[in-house]
């Protein structure tokens, strides 16, 4: 609606929060939701006899407090966008793909060998083509999820989980034996990289690059999603699969190429940790970020945007983990069970969308 | 209309309330700590593992009951830039300036980047990785060479058994644990040169399921003695001593979880590692960048023997303690084959506890079976 229409000439002036309280329905709610879900954790809190005000300056301070806990925050961030996006970009077609650890660890594996395989090019030449081995491994890898999907029908969301437990042992298997560094004596790893092929840091912060990758992979994303023909195919695949096919959509190619665009993204985290954290693949890589990205994708509702600062959030809400058992002696699960409290209320608060009057558009503009 | 509208009044509420609940958030938090020495230990895993976590624990527990120290710790910390930022933020926030990260993992590369950048912190890693001239000088890594208290688990184990079948739970098939093996089994063998261990490795530090599938599948096979190298031996120890088998404990002291079927076990003993370190920097000395030590240099302990050790094994296991306190004791002597055939070492020849031939070791010795690769 706007000033101009004729049916909001029957009130005697145009209220601007009308134009703009529509607007902020998706923005209201879940931070309600957030704020929600703290204020549940609280009460918790209190329950274990915790001050919840201690608790929330601690996250505040090593979370967010002060340049350290910035570069604490910012440096976890980067495989969590590139996981989320693994799950968020399948979503589009209404796929739950919760498998982009396996990505991970197989793009990280990829790339490490590749890297061996590069010993001398310098890093122009050598650190692109890793990155391209890291994602076509994942790429194929969570590819395969939605092949499956298409050609038979299997489940993408069990297919996945699976499959990343085929993934680590892969991984397990490999650096153990066919790409052992014979020096790694009692932590089997592939060959060190050259530093030439080593990923460095941004701008003298303590953040690597990948969480310069990992924003732009979420703005490609975005435009991907909301300002392609691609994107809106997908979305349309993902309202009814049989009524985009009966309108001629490449549905399978939609979904094929959807949940491999998302495991390259997975694959590139795994890139990461390799040339920017670990310097070789191992067992390390095991961490877990495939499944914090689940977490992250859904409270930013599957957009790529909203990822950004949900994950700085929940790497804030993690890199405060440390300080939290340290100063108030609560155990490490804390951190875990306050974002499961978040997530519940997020979840909770989908039903609310459409509910608030303030926000609905008023009756007689309609 | 079953639509329910929340009021405008009840929204406006609710804004009040976290309103409030965000400016309680802001007030000041606690000072910080003050001591004369802050230390800091990270672990992998829990520090109730009844396992190699548990082990570090009760080290920094020691360190806790020290006079001016105070101690930080932080558990379940992976290894992954997680770490690095545990000791950025003991560092900064608390002021700690001897820190132990205590997982194998942690050194390369997690220690070698931060240790650098603060060049007034100490770091010392347990898995003795650290070498003269590659390492940062402010780093430093400690181990303890416990096969001896394999070799020790293992004679009980061999007076035991009455199938002479014994067993072996293994995370990798990797020089630290293949020691272990080999010694559990020789130590039976200095029992009855015809018990056989059947080793199974589960190829993960920590994965209960496979730990229960692996002690269930040696009992099946007649072991009646199963010990492990896993970081958390309870699932092991508890399903052993569940089908009737006896356990031999490591890293920490299990025989709470099975006080009838544990026979003994070799338990790290951190505590005096650590209190002697922490005194050495508490009076401004250097502590050492490379430390080792086994049984005989108080590295390593055994558990106190349980109720079903004969007294027959009791008498060997004190004899053999009392030579091995003695130093320079022997397991790896020839005539000695894998169990393959080869030969690792001809009549006469024989390897020191701290021969570095042995840290590469790849191969399991006759008499165990089971495979490396």
């Amino acid at each position: 609606m706007s000033a101009g229409d004729p049916t909001a000439l029957s009130t005697p002036w145009v209220r601007p929060s009308a134009v703009f309280l529509p607007r902020l329905d998706p923005l209201v709610i879940p931070i309600g939701a957030l704020l929600g879900g703290l204020l549940a954790f609280s009460f918790f809190l209190v329950v274990l006899g915790k001050a919840p005000v201690d608790f929330f300056s601690l996250v505040y301070k090593a979370g967010f407090g002060t340049a350290f806990s910035w570069q604490n925050t910012l440096s976890r961030v980067a495989p969590l966008l590139l996981t989320a996006l693994c799950v968020a970009l399948p979503a589009r077609l209404g796929l739950v793909v919760i498998g982009g650890e396996g990505a991970v660890v197989l793009g990280g594996l990829a790339a490490a060998v590749a890297g061996f395989a590069l010993s001398g090019a310098p890093g122009a030449i050598g650190i692109p083509l890793m990155m391209l081995a890291a994602m076509l491994v994942g790429g194929l890898w969570i590819g395969a999820v939605g092949a499956l999907r298409f050609k038979r029908g299997v489940n993408e969301t069990i297919s996945s989980l699976l499959m990343a437990y085929v993934a680590i042992a892969l991984l397990n298997h490999l650096v153990e034996s066919t790409f052992r560094d014979p020096a790694s004596l009692n932590k089997p790893s592939t060959a060190p990289l050259d530093e030439a092929l080593r990923v460095g840091s941004l701008f003298g912060m303590d953040v690597h690059w990948g969480f310069a990758a990992g924003i732009i992979a979420c703005i490609v994303a975005w435009v991907l999603i909301e300002r392609t023909t691609w994107g809106f195919a997908a979305r349309i695949a993902g309202g009814n699969m049989r009524a985009a096919q009966i309108q001629g959509l490449p549905v399978g190619r939609l979904i094929i190429g959807f949940t491999a665009a998302g495991g390259a993204c997975a694959g590139l985290a795994g890139f990461f940790e390799v040339a920017a954290v670990h310097g070789s693949a191992n067992g390390s890589l095991i961490s877990g970020y495939g499944y914090t990205g689940i977490l992250i994708a859904f409270l930013a509702r599957h957009n790529p945007l909203a990822i950004i600062p949900v994950a700085i959030l929940l790497s804030g809400f993690e890199a405060s983990s440390g300080l939290i058992q340290r100063r108030m002696d609560l155990p490490d699960a804390t951190i875990l069970v306050l974002e499961g409290f978040v997530f519940v209320a997020i979840l909770v608060s989908e039903t609310l969308y459409g509910r608030f009057r303030i926000f609905q558009p008023r009756a007689e503009a309609v | 209309m079953t639509q329910k509208n929340l009021s405008r009044r009840n929204l406006l509420k609710a804004g009040v309330a976290t309103g409030a609940f965000a400016a309680l958030a802001t007030t000041p938090f606690r000072p910080a700590l003050a001591a004369d020495l802050t230390v800091g230990f990270i672990y992998v895993g829990p520090k109730d593992d009844f396992g190699y976590n548990q082990a570090h624990a009760e080290g920094a527990a020691a360190v806790k009951a020290m006079d001016g120290v105070t101690v930080v710790e932080e558990e379940n910390v992976p290894e992954t830039v997680a770490v690095q930022k545990s000791m950025e933020s003991m560092i900064n926030f608390d002021g700690a300036q001897l820190l132990f990260p205590t997982s194998f993992g942690y050194f390369d590369p997690h220690i070698l980047a931060v240790a650098p950048k603060n060049p007034d912190v100490r770091f010392q890693h347990a898995g003795g990785l650290w070498s003269a001239d590659k390492h940062p000088k402010n780093a430093g890594s400690y181990f303890g060479y416990i096969g001896l208290g394999q070799y020790l688990n293992g004679i009980t184990a061999g007076h035991a058994t009455k199938s002479k079948k014994i067993g072996f739970v293994a995370a990798k098939p990797i020089p630290q644990v293949l020691m272990n093996i080999n010694a559990f089994l020789l130590g039976a063998r200095a029992v009855d040169p015809a018990i056989t261990c059947q080793v199974i490795f589960t190829g993960e530090w920590s994965l209960a399921v496979k730990e229960a599938e692996a002690t269930n599948a040696l009992a099946d096979q007649g072991c009646d003695v199963i010990t492990c190298h896993v970081d958390g031996p309870k699932v092991v120890v508890e399903t052993a001593a569940g089908r009737g088998a006896y356990v031999c404990g490591y890293h920490a002291n299990q025989s709470p979880l099975a006080p009838e079927k544990y026979l003994t076990g070799a338990e790290w003993n951190w505590a005096q590692v650590y209190t002697d370190m922490v005194e050495t920097r508490k009076a401004g000395g250097t502590i050492p960048n490379f430390v080792r030590g086994g049984l005989s240099d108080g590295f390593v302990k055994m558990s106190p023997l349980g109720p079903a050790v004969s007294d027959a094994a009791r008498n060997q296991f004190e004899a053999e303690k009392s030579e091995i306190m003695k130093g320079g004791f022997l397991i790896i002597k020839g005539p000695i084959n894998d169990n393959k055939g080869n030969v690792i070492a001809p009549a006469g020849k024989a390897f020191a506890e701290d021969d570095i031939a042995l840290e590469s070791m790849n191969y399991l010795v006759e008499g165990v079976i089971g495979s490396v690769s």
